[in-house]
């Protein structure tokens, strides 16, 4: 206890640090309120017009179906490979399993650009146009890692004897799976069905080369961006996302919490 | 056949298959195909499936390639230390300084759950000629006129790119400091080292191996990062992820575009073993 006597320069940084993490993301929603169509000092007035501008855009209203489309199915499809996978990672030792594990964490270091690139080579190869299909099998391919690390920590507090009881009581194993395990890995499920969906709401590179001609929002955000009379909307439709995101995330983090014992 | 599904081996591989096979075919197909464009080269309106090695050749003695590649590699190697140095301290404040350990952690990645694209588009408006950072200190009178060096260069790059990866840096070396048995700090002191010697020869090599991991996790993707560069970056801070989106794109010289991908895959590669064994040896010397 005696280092917090001494000046604490650690703490200082860290709070100036803080300040560094949070400065884009707070200006984005700032300059949206913003009456003035220049991102800069000092603002001009409080108003609420770019938001009101976004309503009647078809193109993004599309965009945004688009997104919510393939968020759903990507957070679906990741989440049922990451569930059974995560059981058979804590639940079994068998051979092979450091490879597979390692397998499927894979996507978090390949530089987007390459798996973009080289997915949109073979899909045209295969013969599938870029489309919403294509997206949600990149976005399956980027968001797997993310669903079995969750379900991996909610198996790992899951209490096999529990299993073990419901059989033995004479449930069938389809019985059990659903009548004991899943409710108690539920909150685990529905924290990677957020956290899945959000990685594919927000993901720009895959969709910018294999949507096609099916923007997702930040595809369509990225359109936007080139034009400077466009920006106020552009900052009303990404705070908009900010904040979806966060709320999103904010909620996974409450049933992951629930979903292990140690929080 | 049901057998084998009784048997442990048998239920783990079973289950493990549908996310395994996905990821290892989704790595594998696309890797075979590029390969095989790599040895093809593009006529005006097909692909010419001769095999030659002149995408190869192209790609070695173009100043261009040769140029971004170099630029990409050094650019993510700047972020890499830029973030870790940055980080570092943090993960140590959370680590030994702070009771709110949870609070602290939640803090720091609240804000990349966010999406990437909107934070770079963020720093674009902030460090912009007529932006937010230029206009405040304008409107304060702490400059005359604006700064020039914001944006559209390397800096603007490395300075998105350090915020953006920042919790990939302080999450593992929170984790590896968090795991120092406090035991050895306490035997540091009491064999008479310094505070200073006590970082530089107890805590700082036994987080050896969170810094490996942060800046493997930071160096690699960086390399191939499209957005920052094509936002922030200008025409000095252009990289090869941006030459590679031309080939695929505008360009349409898809043999091309695959052998930089190859290209990069393989630079990466060779960079981040050469790191990781330089890095392992160096944690053993200070010990």
């Amino acid at each position: 206890m005696k280092l917090l006597t001494r000046f604490p320069w650690l703490f200082v940084y860290a709070i100036a640090y803080l300040v560094f993490l949070y400065l884009p993301v707070l200006l984005l929603p700032l300059f949206s309120f913003n009456d003035g169509t220049i991102v800069a000092f000092p603002m001009k007035g409080f108003t609420l017009k770019w938001y009101a501008g976004l309503g009647g855009q078809e193109t993004l209203l599309q965009a945004m179906v688009n997104s919510l489309i393939v968020g759903i199915v990507t957070a679906l499809v990741a989440t049922s490979l990451g569930l059974f996978a995560a059981r058979a990672y804590v639940r079994y030792r068998f051979k092979g399993k450091e490879l597979s594990e390692g397998l499927v964490m894979l996507p978090l270091v390949i530089p987007g650009i390459i798996v973009a690139s080289s997915m949109l080579v073979l899909f045209i190869s295969l013969g599938l146009k870029p489309s919403l299909t294509t997206v949600v099998l990149g976005h399956v391919f980027l968001a797997l890692p993310f669903a079995v690390s969750i379900m991996k920590s909610a198996f790992d507090d899951f209490d096999q004897s529990l299993e073990e009881a419901a059989f033995d009581l004479g449930e069938s194993i389809i019985g059990t799976f659903r009548r004991v395990t899943l409710p108690i890995v539920a909150p685990g499920i529905v924290a990677s069905l957020l956290v899945t969906f959000t990685v594919s709401f927000d993901e720009f590179v895959l969709a910018f080369f294999l949507s096609g001609n099916q923007p997702t929002l930040p595809v369509y955000i990225w359109s936007q961006i080139r034009f400077p009379a466009k920006l106020p909307n552009t900052l009303a439709l990404g705070s908009l996302l900010l904040l979806a995101s966060v709320l999103l995330l904010l909620t996974a983090e409450y049933f992951r919490r629930r979903s292990t014992k140690s929080a | 056949m049901p057998g084998v599904l009784k048997t442990e081996t048998g239920k783990g591989l079973a289950l493990s298959a549908p996310a395994s096979l996905y990821v290892g075919l989704l790595v594998a197909a696309p890797l075979a195909i590029l390969v095989a464009y790599s040895f093809w080269t593009q006529t005006y309106v097909a692909i010419d499936k001769t095999l030659t090695w002149a995408n190869y050749i192209e790609a070695a003695t173009d100043p261009l390639v040769r140029h971004l590649m170099l630029r990409s590699i050094l650019i993510a190697g700047a972020v890499t230390l830029a973030t870790v140095a940055l980080a570092y301290p943090i993960a140590y404040f959370i680590a030994f300084r702070t009771q709110k350990k949870t609070l602290w952690l939640l803090l720091i990645t609240i804000p990349f759950w966010s999406s990437y694209l909107l934070r770079v588009f963020s720093w674009k408006l902030i460090l912009g000629f007529n932006g937010v950072m230029n206009s405040a200190l304008l409107t304060t009178g702490a400059i005359d006129e604006p700064l020039t060096f914001l944006l559209y260069n390397e800096f603007a790059v490395v300075l998105t790119l350090a915020h953006a990866w920042a919790p990939f840096a302080i999450l593992p070396i929170y984790v590896s400091l968090q795991k120092i048995d406090r035991a050895y700090l306490e035997a540091a002191t009491d064999l008479g080292c310094n505070r200073l010697e006590r970082f530089f020869r107890v805590t700082l090599p036994l987080t050896v191996p969170g810094i490996i991991a942060a800046s493997l996790i930071i160096f690699i993707p960086t390399v191939g990062d499209y957005v920052t560069p094509s936002l922030v970056g200008g025409s000095q801070g252009k990289m090869i992820a941006n030459l590679m989106q031309v080939q695929f794109g505008a360009a349409n010289n898809w043999p091309l575009g695959a052998t930089l991908s190859l290209v990069a895959m393989a630079s990466v590669g060779a960079v981040a073993i050469g790191f990781v064994v330089i890095t392992t040896a160096l944690g053993r010397r200070i010990r």
